[in-house]
């Protein structure tokens, strides 16, 4: 016999949720879903949440087991109860509706968002618009995504910042960035490296973890960044540090962490200071704060107290041993 | 014990007391540590933006480098682990990447097999049956009464399938480790969260947000200090502790070790040696449980 302590939630005759604890013996082999099922069937009917085909396909089953996200319908009860216990919760970083039915409209705005269409040449072509094995790799993962949200729920910064677009729009926008018969991948990736977009994701590899598709949202925003500093898509703190950094490693093999905060904010060769001027400019112009500055201003505080404690790294910035061989694997790869 | 000691960048740089710290309780439990003087930068998973295949040739060289010298290759950095394990995984599962990927390091002299040896982060080592047996035998200042909370940083944990630890969801290596030394571990739900380090650039406000709920949950979680084993774990919970809007809010502060200085704490090195008053944040309760020790 298991316990499976559900979240209780219905604000029409409570205003708090509650855990409720039903006791089920699941027969070897069938799913978390189906225990549900059971539950619901012989001992409480009101109990709610979603699902319809029992197989990983249609994506609504998903809910929060022992904290974290999964497909009711794609896990054996078995293998989530630990300790003769399972804990059930709606999926997080959404609203929860009833018990573990939640909210999704915030899911799918932000999916909107990502212009969630192929949008090719107007000139059409005489049959279907070919593509490749190759090419058509590129954006096999992304594909497969089923809209689940379990990637949502999870994800580290949607816990601290709704603005994020969050893993499934960035997985679905891969879908679309790397599509070889898209014409909108230069106007894409520019939107994508706007703040809320792939620089906000903070590399915590919940969506990896919990995605039960090939989809895997990490790798994708991955994918799109290296397509954003390809396009030249450079005018940013995302694609400055990155940039920054790498050239910091062609340059010594390691990291210069002294360079890197100042680069990433702008000071990043001529033609980004050039910018980085234009823009600050055109800013203060319209009455706003340069972000400049705010950027300065937030580097000073740490920086002070890290050099009062002695931890400001080296200023004699030492190259690793043999670093021309790691000068020549970046020439090699015309890095 | 010899191994070959991947050091990263940050603990030459801004935490260069994790350095001293590890080489400090390396010598105390008689591991040898030969520092990869020529190994490149993992990357962070920062390179691999700008270039997936750069980044895995340079963590290709790096690997074969340790496959040369014979000797298994130890991390003492979360993301280093991470990074480095997530190339060798690439590597060893598509031969005709690798293929490729050494005939980029060809003409350094350096070719990356793989299967050869294994890459572990210390802590790793340390949490084995036979690691809690050593630490166990070689404690001398047992930390009793001492309430630690781990942090083990994201890349370690996840992917599941490259991580080293059994129950990634719910790892204990680094709970096992402070009880083998005396100490008494905090369980909390954010141990397994991300600090907010990679975005203090990008968005500086969720970042903070991020640590901020982290550490609050291991502060009312009762710890007195938090451990970890990233150093940017490190940098983003202590050097922008003092911007934490949330923690600046419940009033709240708790240091932050990195896990070869509480280690070492146990096995009779002082807190002066491990350079533990270089990091930015203290409490009168730690340092009073650090004198009580006998420690400080
Ligand atoms: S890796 Fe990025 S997108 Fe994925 S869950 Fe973490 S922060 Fe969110
Ligand atoms: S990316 Fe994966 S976890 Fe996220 S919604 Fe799609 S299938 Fe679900
Ligand atoms: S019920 Fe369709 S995915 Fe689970």
């Amino acid at each position: 016999m298991a316990t499976f302590k559900i979240k209780r939630y219905n604000p029409e005759i409570q205003r708090e949720p509650y855990y409720e604890e039903f006791q089920y013996d699941p027969p070897e082999g069938t799913t978390l879903l189906d225990s549900l099922n059971e539950i619901k069937w012989t001992q409480d009917g009101t109990l709610s949440y979603r699902m319809s085909c029992r197989s990983a396909i249609c994506g609504s089953c998903a809910v929060k087991a022992n904290g974290h996200a999964i497909l009711a319908c794609q896990r054996q009860a078995e293998h989530v109860i630990k300790n003769d216990t399972v804990v059930l919760e709606p999926l997080g970083n959404m609203k929860p509706i009833k018990d573990l039915v939640v909210d999704f409209d915030p899911f799918w705005e932000k999916i909107n968002k990502v212009t969630p269409y192929l949008k090719p040449e107007e000139t059409k072509p005489e049959k279907e618009r070919h593509q490749s094995q190759a090419q058509f790799s590129i954006i096999d993962d992304s594909s497969t995504c089923i809209m689940c949200g379990a990637c949502y729920s999870d994800c580290n910064v949607l816990e601290v910042d709704d603005n994020f677009l969050g893993p499934a729009a960035l997985a679905k926008a891969q879908r679309f960035v790397g599509d070889s018969r898209d014409k909108d991948r230069k106007a894409r990736v520019e939107q994508l490296s706007e703040p809320g977009g792939i620089w906000d994701c903070t590399h915590c590899g919940e969506c990896v973890e919990r995605c039960p598709k090939p989809a895997e949202p990490f790798h994708r925003i991955k994918e799109i960044m290296t397509v954003a500093l390809e396009e030249g898509v450079h005018n940013n703190n995302g694609a400055r540090h990155a940039l920054s950094f790498t050239k910091s490693i062609k340059h010594s093999g390691r990291l210069n962490e002294n360079v890197l905060p100042v680069e990433s904010i702008g000071f990043l060769g001529v033609k980004g200071i050039v910018n980085l001027v234009q823009d600050n400019l055109k800013m203060l112009m319209q009455g706003k704060v340069p972000t400049v500055i705010k950027d300065v201003f937030g580097l000073i505080p740490v920086g002070l107290r890290m050099l009062k404690k002695g931890k400001i790294p080296p200023i004699i910035h030492h190259s690793v041993d043999d670093v021309d061989d790691v000068k020549r694997i970046f020439k090699e790869l015309k890095q | 014990m010899k191994f070959a000691l991947f050091t990263g960048c940050v603990s030459k740089g801004a935490t260069r007391e994790l350095m001293v710290s590890t080489m400090k309780t390396a010598e105390a439990l008689g591991i040898d540590f030969v520092e990869m003087k020529s190994a490149a930068c993992c990357g962070a998973g920062v390179v691999s933006e700008q270039s997936p295949i750069l980044a895995d040739a340079l963590n290709a060289r790096s690997l074969a480098i340790a496959e040369e010298q014979n000797l298994d290759m130890v991390t003492i950095c979360s993301t280093c682990q991470g990074i480095l394990k997530k190339s060798e995984c690439k590597l060893d599962s598509d031969e005709e990447y690798k293929e490729k990927v050494n005939y980029v390091l060809k003409e350094g002299g350096h070719q990356y097999t793989g299967g050869k040896i294994k890459l572990k982060h210390f802590a790793n080592i340390l949490a084995t049956p036979e690691g809690l047996e050593m630490l166990k035998s070689k404690v001398v200042r047992p930390l009793e009464g001492l309430k630690v909370a781990a942090f083990y940083g994201c890349y370690v944990l996840r992917p599941s399938e490259q991580s080293e630890y059994d129950d990634p969801d719910n790892p204990t290596g680094m709970e096992d480790i402070f009880e083998a030394l005396g100490a008494t571990p905090v369980y909390y739900e954010s141990r397994v969260k991300c600090c907010g380090f990679p975005i203090v650039m990008m968005n500086k406000k969720a970042s903070h947000d991020m640590a901020g709920n982290a550490l609050a949950d291991a502060i009312q979680s009762g710890a007195d200090v938090v451990v970890t084993g990233c150093p940017l774990c490190h940098l983003s919970l202590d050097s922008y502790q003092p911007e934490i809007d949330k923690l600046k809010q419940l009033g709240y502060s708790v240091p932050i070790l990195h896990l070869p200085q509480l280690v070492a704490l146990a096995l009779g090195i002082d807190s002066k040696e491990l350079e533990i008053h270089k990091h930015i944040v203290s409490t009168p309760n730690f340092e009073n449980k650090l004198a009580k020790l006998g420690a400080a």
